[in-house]
């Protein structure tokens, strides 16, 4: 009983990273009706980012996430402009096909560059002890990192006026434009927070489990089932609805193997899905 | 008819081609380039079904294939079942599952199925990883014994290439039927705006939930015929995401939508692919370049090689489908 | 006369918004019943309950003697049922005969592809498309997606056809060969519901009219009788004396 304490409480420590990675693919699917297919290999840049910078400079790695989300930033504004900008408005297929051709790239020079062995980020903190339980000090500061960058994201939003650009080509894009907002400058900044975000989850993730270029995949997954459960267009949701994710594994990992995990992720992906349209706390963008 | 459009003739010549060329002169090295090549116009015919015809992106088209594998193994190793038989059973057996499937995903519009595709694909192969019939991760190997009733090893894998010939020329055909019948026009219409097609009569569900196991049938066929002929199969090589998203890349690259699109991209995508996979220097780009064509593909010539032939000659509509 | 649609008691809400609350009215064969009011009052989401695009939360629907409440549209279509959208929904990348090829082919006769076909030319030439048969329906004008629309909905062969707004967007000419047309099919025998905000259109062309404001039923009646009743004209202008006096200076004139 007492393990599945732990592993609740380590689940949804480690769900706080889902939600911030499921906030990337969130807002970009929220503000541009893209489906964001390199999600996936963006985390994982993520990783190879954080292992770069750790063995570069050998400081807290926590720390290294401020330069994680420059470099985020950045390789957002890439994408964007390579394959995201000319699939705006166009088809869902061509939207998907092109971030997807580029997820092929990406995982593809990262295989050349990395190859598909596992790779650790060194780091540790030391952990809380309460009572009988210790409570892994990286746990804890990747999911506080998470809901910091969650609030500070929330703060954009609703206090800039950047954010509240975004808002409101999230909400009409022809009425924004109208009101003198450049929609492409708004678009292709929320895209590169969107991958920011994915970057900075991945370079959490890298400081709790080894990872290989192939690692995002799973939390691809993951971050599309907890966009589904929170619904679109509410960053804090996508928080939530990742900490619940993330409460379900640790309920279930103590009783289940893990390759199964994906597969009832899967499950609750299409189970929701096809029950709740309109997603549980949010509203459904059409796809 | 369908005999009456050229195009069913091309097909036909095409096939004879394919049957004749390694043929003659007993080229084995041949054959063996032919029926990959056949297996890549298998897969994007069948999955031009889905992209091309219903707009519906599958992402995880190749779970047809490598369950069709798996059926038809077990049948002729583990039963000793007749060669085509186990492949029509194991055709029968995946687009029956494929149908029951789809009428629960294709509730599902543009993205969300994609995505539910590829979970589909996942699911399947963490299934069958822990299926003990099956051989779990280790898979299913084939003995000698199986090649006997076909005349020994070296007469089954020709006997093998023309059954796989046959399933490419049927893909085709079966495509041109159906870009022809009164139902690919209902599929079309749902690939313009399926609401309209909805108000206009088309009952979509049902239609989308035919066409995914239609789409189903000729590579589980494939899969079962391509797994014997090599002898063995494991969840790795059978459900290869790999290739899945490499027939959507042939798709594209050939011009989705049509029939000659899908075999002509297949062709010149596996000829690319084991120019690249041979070569020492570019196989560790081969999904860079795959992802590089696709990207391409998609930003400047999304109807592929044939919509900029379409748009040349407008008259080749009507000859080349 | 016989009824051919009969609507009772229908409502239908989304979340907390009430579009459409218990709306009563009947559509007998050959008449053309206009449906009116203001913006939001409820009119596109009638269509969609009567279609079977959204379900209705209560009431019924019957049509040619069917209880058509729980149908969806592809069924509604089988029975006779077709309609047209406010904004025009093109099979873009099919050609304008392969558009109502469709309409034929899974329309109330369920034709096989070379009857429809036929059908299709035929009644592309009487909407007047049938110089453009081979153009993409997406290089057509506004005015001939409009007519597209139409043609695809009578390929169907309906005893009812729902035109939603069929006018909008049309300059003067346009209006007046549409309005033939709308004439042309209720002369062929197919009854007509249809929503429209041009009023002379609507006045010379219904044989009644009911108004719809804020979901609710308003007034139902001939052309006139509606048109002169105050509740209406408060509904729409605001003030009531207004319609009154301004008929009486001969600033406004009712056509027939």
């Amino acid at each position: 009983m007492s393990g599945i304490l732990a592993s609740m409480i380590d689940g949804v420590l480690v769900g706080a990273v889902y939600g911030l990675a499921a906030m990337g693919l969130s807002l970009i699917w929220g503000v541009m009706d893209v489906i964001n297919l390199t999600h996936g290999s963006m985390i994982a840049l993520g990783m190879f980012c954080m292992y770069l910078l750790f063995a570069a400079v050998h400081i807290n790695a926590y720390v290294l996430l401020l330069p994680t989300i420059g470099f985020g930033l950045i390789i957002g504004l890439v994408v964007y402009w390579m394959a995201v900008h000319w699939v705006v408005g166009r088809s869902m297929l061509m939207s998907l096909l092109s971030t997807f051709a580029v997820n092929m790239m990406v995982i593809g020079i990262g295989t050349a560059i990395w190859s598909t062995s596992p790779y650790n980020v060194n780091f540790l903190l030391p952990g809380i002890t309460i009572g009988a339980y210790t409570f892994t000090g990286n746990h804890i500061a990747a999911a506080v990192s998470a809901v910091v960058i969650a609030l500070a994201l929330q703060f954009f939003l609703y206090r800039t006026r950047t954010g509240k650009a975004i808002r409101a080509v999230a909400d009409n894009r022809d009425a924004a434009e109208l009101m003198g907002i450049s929609s492409t400058a708004v678009l292709s900044i929320a895209f590169a927070i969107g991958i920011a975000l994915a970057c900075t989850s991945g370079a959490l993730v890298s400081t709790l489990f080894p990872f290989t270029i192939l690692s995002g995949g799973v939390y691809q997954l993951k971050s599309f089932v907890v966009t589904i459960l929170a619904g679109l267009g509410k960053p804090f949701g996508a928080l939530v609805a990742g900490v619940l994710l993330g409460l379900l594994e640790g309920v279930v990992t103590p009783f289940i193997a893990v390759s199964w995990i994906p597969l009832i992720e899967f499950g609750l992906f299409v189970v929701v899905l096809v029950a709740f349209p309109q997603g549980i706390f949010g509203k459904r963008a059409t796809a | 008819m369908i005999l009456r459009r050229p195009f069913f003739w091309i097909i036909l010549l095409v096939a004879a081609g394919f049957i004749y060329a390694p043929l003659h002169g007993n080229n084995v090295s041949l054959r063996e380039d032919l029926i990959l090549i056949a297996i890549a116009i298998i897969l994007a015919s069948n999955l031009n079904l889905m992209i091309g015809y219903t707009g519906y992106v599958n992402f995880g088209h190749i779970v047809f294939y490598g369950l069709g594998g798996y059926v038809g193994l077990y049948l002729t190793t583990m039963r000793g079942w007749n060669l085509v038989l186990s492949a029509l059973v194991a055709g029968a057996v995946v687009s029956f599952c494929a149908f029951l499937f789809g009428l629960a995903i294709l509730r599902l519009r543009g993205a969300y199925f994609a995505l539910a595709t590829i979970g589909i694909l996942q699911a399947v192969q963490a299934f069958v990883s822990n299926f003990d019939p099956w051989g779990r991760s280790t898979g299913m190997y084939l003995s000698f014994e199986s090649y006997r009733p076909l005349g020994g090893a070296r007469h089954a894998l020709w006997i093998t290439y023309y059954l796989i010939v046959a399933v490419m020329a049927l893909s085709m055909i079966v495509s041109l039927t159906i870009k022809n019948s009164k139902f690919g026009l209902g599929l079309f219409a749902i690939r313009e705006d399926e609401d309209a097609a909805v108000v206009l009569g088309v009952n979509a569900t049902v239609y989308k939930a035919i066409v995914y196991s239609v789409s189903a049938f000729l590579p589980a066929v494939a899969g079962a015929l391509m797994f014997f002929k090599n002898g063995m199969i494991d969840p790795s090589i059978a459900f290869e995401y790999m290739l899945s998203l490499e027939g959507i890349v042939m798709l594209m690259l050939g011009g989705q939508g049509s029939v000659i699109g899908a075999a002509l991209g297949g062709a010149l995508y596996e000829k690319l692919r084991s120019y690249l996979l041979t070569s020492p220097v570019l196989s560790n780009f081969h999904l860079v370049i795959a992802g590089g064509l696709l990207l391409l593909v998609v930003l400047f010539a999304p109807g592929g090689l044939i919509g900029w032939l379409y748009r040349l000659v407008p008259r080749a509509r009507k000859v080349i489908e | 006369m016989n009824t051919l649609l009969e609507v009772r008691g229908v409502s239908k809400r989304f979340g907390g918004l009430v579009a459409v609350s218990d709306v009563s009215f009947s559509i007998n064969e050959g008449e053309i019943l206009g449906l009116i009011g203001p913006n939001g009052a409820g009119k596109t989401t009638l269509f969609n309950v009567v279609n079977g695009v959204y379900k209705a939360d209560q009431g019924a629907i019957t049509f040619a003697g069917k209880d058509i409440t729980r149908c969806s549209p592809d069924q509604v279509v089988h029975l006779g049922l077709a309609r047209t959208h406010q904004i025009v929904k093109p099979l873009n990348d099919l050609t304008v005969l392969d558009n109502v090829t469709v309409g034929a082919c899974f329309g109330r006769e369920y034709l096989d592809k070379t009857e429809a076909r036929k059908v299709a030319a035929e009644v592309l030439q009487q909407v007047g498309l049938g110089d453009r048969v081979d153009m993409l329906a997406r290089s057509l004008t506004i005015a001939g997606k409009k007519r597209l629309e139409v043609a695809r909905a009578l390929a169907a062969k309906p005893k009812l056809l729902l035109l939603d707004e069929v006018l909008a967007g049309l300059n003067p000419t346009e209006v007046a060969t549409m309005i033939e047309l709308v004439r042309k099919i209720r002369d062929s025998g197919i009854s007509v519901l249809m929503i429209e905000h041009l009023m002379q259109a609507i006045m010379s062309l219904s044989d009644r009219i009911v108004v719809l404001n804020l979901g609710r039923k308003l007034a139902e009646g001939k052309p006139d009788e509606v048109v002169h009743n105050s509740a209406v004209v408060e509904a729409y202008l605001g003030f009531p004396d207004a319609v009154h006096k301004m008929t009486l200076a001969g600033k406004l004139t009712w056509r027939k």
